[in-house]
């Protein structure tokens, strides 16, 4: 072991590190933060970006000629390291001031201010002149897509993102175009991102230090709703935005906020107030029909049916394969995400039990993703124009909007959300991480294929932030083979697996994002903290431990709505409302 | 036929022998007894420069008209007419040798055709029009070997070049090719050949001056069974065509090299990131590529041995920053084209991540002729530090411009003086830039210093890849320095903050002094960004970047100093610096600068002096070249 260990010193104090540890990685270990823009580490889902490029974490090796980034230099034995002389204080400030120099400085007006890491370091340095006034500055058109605005001006080429969309999602929808001073990231061509492959997964503006990617903000839209007697307003809330919006009011992360936020959006003035764990529960019934259904099919011999079954609750996902796998549209599920299930219902069964006419009845959902504010606006979820979900915000923006309103989370109570689109059990919640709609697919469908009762609910086979997982599930006799991706491109690589026979799965779970919905591009931002996700997704199981329902199917709501309204799982309202297709967006 | 021994090999040359024998290096002395078919002799060869420069000055016609006057003549089968690669002596091109008497022809144009035939090739009688003059002498001199220009030079890696018919490699192997690597293949193990090229001290001639043998033998030790050798091909230095030439001249020393190193470090693959504005070079490489598959010198089982070795040609697109060998990998990979951090070296983590080993062409052409000399015989040229010999482009304000190789050692005054021809125009030298835009710019004080490695660097500047800029006392060095911190502005990748935004701001800062807007605090600012920026950039291109301003500022001070405090151009080259004015003797009122002023600045009454208006004038300088009497004076 001793082996593998080397020793140096970091500002005269000494450090033993594992062989191969970057000097940055060594500085923490002692307590030393040595500031960085571009680098970002997301160890256990496979982000690493290191550059070296912004060149802000330099520091000084005794006898190296010029300065070495930390991020991306490995620590020697007997390295001598300085981190704070005079001679990198210096070229740290510089450097700061000329990414400064080409950075507007509008923070009063910008949507990041904040929250912004290049604002933090500026601070942090004291940085109070702009010594390079009056030289150029980059000039980009602003790209504003339904769900993400790109303002390239803003951009101070970390290139983070561009490691998201291509390395870690492997979507390469942006990546570094022009050179020098003209260099900018975004689609080839100067197309905009609506014209590239873009899936929205939000990862992009997820990881970005400052305000050159941000989603775009409908809560402009929702104050004019929420004020307009006019209206009927309701929302419908994530699984995963429970566990997080905590964070943006001080709470630590993994903190379950359910009833606060409840509380918090009556107040806001929202009529009703649902939960997309119904929806969810619902999404259950249907899509694990549909996969008891297919199975039963293929095993009596029905070669036409397609194995395995792919989710389809993942928006970005949904775009993934609509874009990159154009031949596989019918593996699958054709049930709708829970978001449009929730407005499909909400906009039928629920406002002709109120009477409450489509055009006066407004959905908003409350989601920890961006791709939702593109699903929503799809046309195929809408009637004659009228989206079942008028509009989509984040887990940010309804944090923004409660501080708007001269509100703190912490100072409610908890309340319960409305009747009969509020109700939800276990199952629902766990949608919210990664193997969480499979686990909740195996519940109802472990009951209806043995017709017996599930005693052990956990399926902890599933569970983990491993990027690609399978188990084998006992249906009593019967092997259902499973798998789970989160992260586009782990699910790239299983769905290359599926194209090639080289998988042979039953049914596969995919999330676009690390982590699922908990690391989503609508969720209060990590900064590259991992220990923020892995909180997250503890807190999503605990949610679920203190539901006294676990199993979808026995949410009574649900059972209510198959009777009064649906019929059955599959049936053809169902299918109407419940289900939908897909289309080749690749050429 | 393929080659699958040494006899074979041999059995080339012999067969090439009389074709190459005209060309020997031994007639290169012959003396004044010139040849012609009058004069009884049997065979004559035409060498015409087939580089890229003297074909734009139209070569190509030359060997047609020649090809014409020969058959018109009834010669053509005793005469040939051969397109060699360039001669060097770019200045007085398109260049024609009369071999075998050695006699050297400057600035031939396609009509002199038929007199070089007709008097020469057939009569005897030399085309003295067509002769160099010595500028001292002022005498016609009628071979290279007695020009100062050629005098002080040693062709190691030029040693083909303007002597072989590149598109036929049996020529290439009259002159001993391939057997470099027919002895490292039959007769040396890969440890042995390595140890060659380091006994030799042969350095990158890239620009780093890494020690090639070390490089060879990292790449050696990397354990895999795939291993790529690349030949870097991606020249940008401004005005600098060294490997251009060796590439149009001598293609098969490189293939040759290149195999030799694939077999010293177990690679099977070859690759050469050549820039697709070389379309010659690319022309020529591709045809030495598939003549040396013909003979089985590339290919499988090479020689006869297990040993196998393929070459690929890999365009690029012409960013200077490809050239950077981090940045050439991603660039062949179809990446953009940046650097990333090293370590990992190639040697470790090259090309699709497997140990790859990068040289320089250049670099690659002294290597089979240190296999064929011996690593003694290399090492015994050059300094201490640095052996061999080095290529530059001599270019900018000197008599000779051209492709030069000399000795390391070999001082920059000798350079200038004796090989350049010293400063054009009777001027006064003032400065030499050498390296490239990451290279500096040396003073009359640095003259003396020998050309190596070290010491170009202990005197601010640095070896880079050979191109060597002659400045003279119309150039100004704030405009110097601007002009190559505008090329790496425009050639950056953009990649790291320091390069990306600070050579930009230097720049602006650069602009505002020429402008006459420069302060003293502008200079302050200058020199702490250079500073940062060389300490804090990413790869080679951005950390040297600052190089041509530092290197002004520290030599040449008191020019910007003038520029920001008298707000003066010395070499009268800012032209917001600078007035036209009319002496109000000489003029006599003729009204003609006032006629051709486009803006309207000059007035004055028909028969009396005039004066321009300073606030209108653009300084354009048309008064000045309309006025017949010098009555306008440029201050």
């Amino acid at each position: 072991m001793e082996q593998n260990k080397i020793n140096l010193t970091i500002d005269n104090r000494p450090v033993s590190v594992e062989k191969g540890t970057t000097i940055l990685d060594a500085a923490k270990s002692c307590g030393i933060e040595i500031p960085t823009l571009c680098h970002i580490n997301l160890e256990g889902t496979c982000v690493n970006n290191h550059p070296a490029s912004c060149r802000m974490c330099v520091v000084e090796v005794a006898g190296r000629r010029n300065l070495a980034p930390a991020c991306a230099t490995a620590c020697m034995e007997g390295m001598e390291v300085h981190t704070n002389s005079l001679r990198v204080l210096n070229a740290r400030r510089v450097i700061l001031e000329l990414i400064l120099s080409n950075h507007p400085h509008d923070c009063l007006i910008c949507p990041k201010s904040g929250n912004c890491e290049l604002q933090t370091l500026a601070k942090k340095l004291k940085i109070h002149e702009a010594p390079y006034e009056g030289g150029e500055k980059s000039c980009h058109p602003v790209d504003k897509s339904v769900s993400i605005v790109r303002d390239m001006n803003k951009c101070i080429l970390c290139r983070r993102c561009e490691t998201m969309c291509n390395d870690v999602q492997t979507v390469g929808a942006i990546g570094a175009t022009g050179r020098g001073f003209d260099t900018t990231v975004g689609p080839a061509f100067g197309l905009k991102l609506s014209e590239s492959e873009c899936t929205y997964c939000g990862q992009c503006v997820a990881v970005c230090p400052v305000g050159a990617l941000t989603e775009v903000d409908n809560t402009g839209k929702l104050i004019r709703d929420l004020a307009n007697p006019e209206k009927v307003v309701i929302v419908q809330t994530a699984p995963a935005v429970r566990v997080a919006i905590g964070e943006e009011f001080g709470y630590p992360a993994g903190t379950i906020v359910t009833g606060k936020l409840v509380s918090a959006l009556k107040k806001l003035g929202f009529d009703y107030v649902f939960d997309t764990d119904f929806a969810a529960d619902l999404t259950i019934m249907e899509e694990g029909t549909e996969l008891l259904d297919r199975l039963q099919r293929f095993l009596s011999g029905d070669k036409s049916v397609k194995l395995p079954i792919l989710t389809s609750c993942c928006p970005a996902w949904v775009n993934f394969f609509e874009h990159q796998f154009p031949d596989m549209l019918d593996i699958p599920s054709t049930a709708r995400s829970p978001q449009q299930m929730f407005g499909s219902i909400a906009k039928t069964y629920w406002a002709e039990k109120m009477g409450i006419p489509r055009e006066k009845l407004v959905v908003v959902s409350v989601m920890p993703c961006l791709a939702k504010k593109y699903e929503c606006g799809r046309d195929e979820f809408k009637v004659n124009g009228n989206p079942d979900v008028d509009y989509s915000i984040s887990t940010r923006e309804l944090a923004a909007l409660i501080k708007e309103a001269n509100m703190d989370l912490a100072s409610f109570e908890d309340s319960d959300f409305d009747a009969p689109l509020g109700a939800s059990t276990g199952a629902s919640v766990i949608f919210g991480a990664t193997g969480g709609v499979m686990e909740a697919a195996l519940r109802t469908a472990y009951e209806v294929y043995t017709g017996k009762t599930l005693e052990k609910v956990d399926f902890t086979a599933v569970r983990g932030l491993e990027g690609i997982r399978q188990a084998d599930i006992d249906l009593d006799g019967f092997t259902l083979k499973v798998g789970i991706a989160h992260g586009l491109g782990n699910a790239r690589r299983m769905l290359e697996d599926i194209r090639s026979g080289k998988s042979q799965f039953h049914a596969i779970e995919i999330m676009a994002c690390p982590g699922g919905c908990i690391g989503g591009g609508g969720q209060p931002l990590h900064h590259g903290n991992v220990e923020i996700l892995n909180a997250r997704q503890k807190a999503v199981y605990v949610e679920d431990m203190n539901k006294p329902l676990r199993k979808s199917h026995e949410n009574p709501y649900i059972k209510q709505l198959y009777e009064e309204f649906l019929g059955k799982p599959l049936s053809e309202k169902a299918h109407h409302l419940l289900h939908t297709n897909y289309f080749n967006k690749a050429d | 036929m393929k080659v699958v021994s040494l006899q074979d090999l041999k059995k080339i040359k012999e067969e090439t022998e009389s074709r190459m024998k005209l060309r020997n290096e031994g007639s290169l002395e012959t003396g004044s007894e010139t040849c012609g078919i009058e004069k009884g002799t049997e065979h004559i060869q035409i060498l015409t420069c087939g580089g890229t420069g003297c074909k734009a000055s139209d070569s190509a016609a030359i060997v047609d008209r020649m090809q014409e006057c020969l058959e018109q003549f009834g010669v053509a089968d005793k005469v040939e007419v051969i397109t060699t690669g360039c001669f060097g002596f770019c200045e007085k091109g398109p260049i024609v040798k009369i071999m075998p008497d050695n006699t050297f022809y400057t600035k031939v144009k396609p009509e002199d055709a038929v007199e070089i035939v007709k008097e020469h090739v057939i009569g005897g009688r030399r085309v003295q029009r067509l002769l160099y003059v010595d500028p001292e002498t002022n005498q016609p001199v009628s071979d290279s070997a007695h020009m100062n220009f050629y005098r002080k030079q040693v062709r190691i890696a030029l040693r083909n070049c303007g002597l072989i018919d590149p598109e036929n490699i049996n020529e290439y192997v009259a002159r001993d090719g391939y057997s470099a690597l027919a002895d490292c293949l039959l007769s040396k193990t890969p440890a042995e050949v390595i140890d060659v090229v380091k006994r030799s001290g042969l350095r990158g001639r890239g620009g780093a001056g890494f020690p090639t043998g070390n490089k060879w033998e990292f790449a050696s030790k990397s354990q895999s069974d795939i291993k790529y050798v690349v030949c870097n091909a991606d020249e940008g230095d401004p005005g600098a065509f060294m490997d251009r030439s060796i590439m149009e001249g001598d293609p098969n020393s490189i293939i040759e090299a290149m195999a030799i190193c694939g077999y010293a470090i177990g690679a099977k693959y070859g690759l050469i990131y050549v820039r697709a504005e070389y379309p010659l070079a690319i022309h020529r490489l591709q045809t030495a590529i598939s003549q040396a598959h013909e003979l089985g010198l590339l290919g499988d089982n090479i020689l006869g041995t297990d040993f196998c070795f393929d070459i690929t040609i890999r365009y690029g697109a012409g960013a200077f920053v490809c050239g950077e060998e981090t940045a050439l990998i991603h660039s062949m990979e179809g990446k953009r084209g940046e650097p990333t951090l090293k370590p990992p070296f190639p040697a470790v983590e090259g090309y699709k991540k497997y140990p790859t080993n990068v040289n320089n062409v250049e670099t690659w052409a002294n290597i089979p002729v240190i296999f064929q000399k011996g690593a003694e015989w290399f090492a015994s040229i050059g300094t201490e530090k640095s052996k061999g010999t080095k290529v530059f482009a001599l270019a900018g304000k000197i008599n000779n411009v051209g492709l030069i190789e000399v000795p390391m050692g070999t001082t920059l005054r000798e350079v200038i003086y004796e090989i350049g021809g010293g400063i054009k125009d009777g001027k006064q030298f003032k400065a030499v830039q050498t390296g490239g835009p990451s290279g500096g710019c040396l003073t009359e004080k640095h003259l003396d210093i020998p050309i190596d490695y070290e010491s170009l660097a202990a005197a601010g500047s640095m070896m880079g890849s050979g191109g060597m800029i002659v400045m003279d006392e119309d150039n100004c060095m704030v405009q110097v320095a601007r002009f190559y911190l505008g090329f790496i502005v425009e050639e950056s990748c953009g990649k790291c903050s320091p390069c990306r935004i600070g050579n930009k701001r230097m720049l602006e800062i650069l602009d505002k002094i020429v402008a006459g807007k420069g302060t003293v605090e502008d200079l302050a600012k200058l020199e702490e960004l250079a500073l940062v920026i060389k300490d804090t950039a990413l790869c080679g291109l951005g950390q040297t970047s600052p190089n041509p301003v530092l290197s002004t500022l520290s030599n040449f001070r008191d020019e910007y100093m003038e520029h920001v405090v008298e707000k003066k151009c010395r070499a009268k080259q800012c032209t917001s610096m600078l007035s036209y004015e009319i002496i109000p003797d000489k003029c006599v009122g003729c009204h003609l600068c006032a006629n051709n002023c486009p803006v309207d600045a000059i007035s004055g009454e028909l028969r009396k002096p005039h004066s321009i208006d300073q606030t209108k004038c653009i300084k354009c300088g048309t008064c000045m070249g309309n006025c017949r009497l010098h009555a306008i004076s440029l201050k």
